[in-house]
């Protein structure tokens, strides 16, 4: 069995303590710096913590028995490696390319989210702790984490927005079932942005016993290295696989951004292959010109949220502005600093996509091929379509299908304006203290 | 020397330090609750810049510094706030999250703030390793830089972060976020023991001081009590404003009678740069 991947060659001569080697032209740097992107921007009660995490990761990621958990668990657990799957009856949609899912949709709950959460879960037992907390916006991290602290017996805090506990009531249930608290978070817009406020406030109170095991690539470093490394996973198997498949490279890679994990995943692998446009999708809510939107890349400054220096969507005075998606899981106002550094350094671009166009992306694909995506990745699939028309027949166009929509059924409906059947309505998050529980 | 500095070199006890966020429960409210404070006994003040996303901050903090971000206060009001603040002739810092010090530039939120009468700033989330222009635009002005220490901060880290610290080191009493708190811990006393070993600067003690009790326990063994959010309690709990201003100094006068009843400074540290 081959242990993990997890992107840097072991230094058998460096002590353990020394951080993770640099290896040119690999990002971050020591002190967590993608170009002027990155950093540490966190209370100094939080810098012993990192340091630790930091030290603890640098150790895990060259330890055999470290990579070797983690393969099994990929292996026996994930259900790794996902497939690809080719979808040639939604491809007639897209300019008639040829368009590839990545079906991470197809991992066990439901996403891309579970490839970090065993990751830093394994850590967290190497650590000594034994609390995780976790934020959430769609859910799906918070599922993931609650799974990965059921299976290592780990107790479990998450927290979410308001906001998102409504529109994703199916996944505080299943995070309640799997055994976590779920804290609802009343503060700010009521979403992903005030949730990742309230687990820092948790964390700086319990750091000795408890891990805050962030969901994307963004905050503080070593989050973002560590979070790619966890999930570039997703890009090593499909480079191999479409290689396999069609012989050659893909044309594009395309995914949807919101903090950006499941983007970075896949494009990590294919930054050194030049020819391979790496293009993400973020939310654009109304469309950007409104002010009602999610893109972060496309429409924001650079400034500093959430521990890092990345794009922003912020107002003149430096406060951080709502932003707007039918997705819980890209309605983010920052996204990670890789991606801002891809951005800058032109080897990736980023571009919005309404509600709308996910919207009928998402319902094609359901029609077309037989697959629920969820609404995050309905940003992608639409995104493909645009790029497929443009390209043509001759195109390869790779997808991250990060995750399943079971989760936005309600919300698919509401935009589908779907009769639901009064029979078959069931509560699905009774009230906190309440019997359900 | 700076205002700041002066202050703790001339005192013969331990400094009362009062917050308040700029804007709540309004710009001129707060302003007015600033000047309570002083004249009832406050001999540092620290001025608020309402920000979006204050991680270190509990919920009494929180929610007047949401409300004071509705009412629109900005830069420029904290700004004027300072001024009314300076007018009195206490010295004063504003406690800033970074990114709309940033957004300003910090060089011209320097300029500005030593305009309007500042004396420096308290910076909770920027890290020592990133602050080179910050400490440029500050050193310019004449400002003092203030940063946070935590009881989990290892010495070599209290080493780095207080050389690059001016007028006073902010030690965080407990690991935790702002709010009061009925036990000032055992570790606050052993932090600043830690900081007095690597750093001649006067260390400051904040993070759940609320009572009289609590401020005179606090100024036995450090040189500055910090008392943030039983001040904002008192305007969040008043039935109008000038109740509001009223209880605040109230309460500054009795933590002033707190800090008094601690025993005398053992000797005004003289230590290079001050």
């Amino acid at each position: 069995m081959t242990a993990v991947d997890l992107g840097r060659t072991p230094d058998p001569g460096s002590p353990p303590d020394a951080g993770c080697p640099p290896e040119a032209p690999s990002l971050p740097d020591a002190t967590g710096h993608f170009g002027v992107y990155g950093g540490r921007f966190v209370p100094e009660a939080l810098v012993a913590a990192l340091d630790e995490l930091d030290q603890a990761y640098c150790r895990a990621r060259v330890d055999a028995s470290f990579t070797q958990e983690l393969t099994r668990l990929h292996r026996t657990y994930t259900g790794r490696p996902s497939p690809v799957t080719e979808v040639p009856r939604f491809a007639e949609h897209a300019g008639g390319a040829r368009i590839l899912l990545k079906r991470e949709d197809l991992n066990h709950t439901g996403s891309h989210k579970i490839n970090n959460v065993l990751g830093q879960a394994l850590l967290t037992r190497r650590m000594g702790k034994t609390r995780v907390i976790a934020e959430t916006g769609a859910g799906q991290h918070g599922v993931a984490t609650a799974t990965a602290a059921a299976l290592l017996g780990l107790e479990c805090v998450v927290y979410m927005g308001e906001e998102d506990t409504r529109r994703q009531a199916l996944n505080v249930a299943r995070m309640r079932l799997l055994g976590a608290d779920v804290v609802t978070v009343r503060t700010g817009s009521r979403t992903l942005k005030d949730a990742i406020n309230e687990a820092f406030r948790d964390w700086v109170a319990s750091v000795d016993s408890t891990h805050y095991l962030l969901g994307t690539v963004a905050g503080p470093h070593p989050f973002p290295m560590m979070v790619r490394d966890f999930q570039r996973i997703i890009g090593v198997e499909a480079r191999a696989q479409v290689l396999e498949l069609t012989g050659a490279l893909p044309d594009v890679v395309a995914a949807c951004v919101g903090g950006g994990s499941n983007a970075i995943g896949i494009f990590h692998a294919f930054i050194p292959d030049t020819g391979v446009a790496l293009v993400g999708f973020e939310a654009g809510g109304d469309g950007v010109a409104t002010g009602r939107h999610a893109a972060t890349l496309s429409a924001g400054t650079p400034g500093v949220l959430h521990g890092t220096r990345s794009y922003l969507l912020q107002d003149a005075q430096g406060q951080t502005m709502e932003s707007h998606s039918i997705s819980a899981g890209l309605d983010y106002p920052g996204v990670g600093p890789e991606h801002a550094w891809l951005r800058d350094t032109g080897r990736a671009t980023y571009e919005p996509v309404t509600d709308a166009e996910a919207m009928e992306a998402f319902s094609l694909l359901c029609r077309t091929e037989g697959i629920i995506p969820a609404i995050e990745s309905a940003h992608a699939l639409a995104g493909a379509m645009r790029w497929g028309r443009r390209l043509g027949t001759t195109a390869t166009i790779l997808v991250n299908l990060s995750g399943r929509g079971d989760k936005d059924v309600q919300t698919a409906a509401g935009w589908f304006g779907l009769d639901p059947d009064p029979d078959l309505a069931i509560d699905l998050v009774p009230e906190p203290g309440g019997t359900g529980r | 020397m700076s205002a700041v500095s002066d202050a703790f070199a001339t005192a013969d006890r331990a400094l009362l330090v009062g917050y308040l966020p700029a804007g709540f429960p309004s710009v001129d409210a707060a302003s007015d609750a600033l000047v309570a404070m002083v004249s009832a006994g406050v001999d540092v003040v620290e001025v608020g810049l309402p920000y979006s996303d204050p991680v270190l901050d509990g919920p009494t903090i929180a929610t007047a510094v949401e409300h004071a971000l509705r009412a629109g206060t900005g830069v420029d009001e904290v700004l004027a706030t300072v001024g009314a603040v300076a007018a009195t002739g206490a010295p004063s810092l504003v406690m800033t999250y970074w990114n709309p010090v940033e957004r300003r530039g910090p060089a011209r939120f320097a300029a500005e703030l030593a305009a309007a009468g500042g004396n420096g700033v308290i910076l909770p989330d920027l890290p020592v390793e990133e602050s080179d222009d910050w400490l440029a635009a500050a050193g310019r002005e004449g400002l003092d830089t203030v940063f946070v220490v935590a009881p989990s901060s290892t010495d070599e880290r209290l080493r780095r972060v207080t050389d690059r610290c001016t007028g006073f080191v902010y030690a965080s009493a407990v690991m935790g976020v702002t709010g009061a708190r009925d036990q000032v811990g055992r570790a606050a006393a052993d932090l600043v023991a830690r900081v007095r070993g690597v750093s001649s600067l006067p260390v400051g003690v904040g993070l759940g001081v609320s009572t009289p009790a609590q401020a005179e326990q606090v100024a036995e063994f450090a040189d500055a009590v910090i008392v943030g959010s039983a001040f904002v309690r008192r305007l969040l709990d008043a039935a109008d404003i000038d109740a509001g201003v009223t209880a605040v100094a109230e309460l500054a006068g009795d933590l002033a009678t707190g800090v008094r009843a601690a025993g005398r400074r053992a000797g005004v540290p003289a230590g290079p740069g001050r």
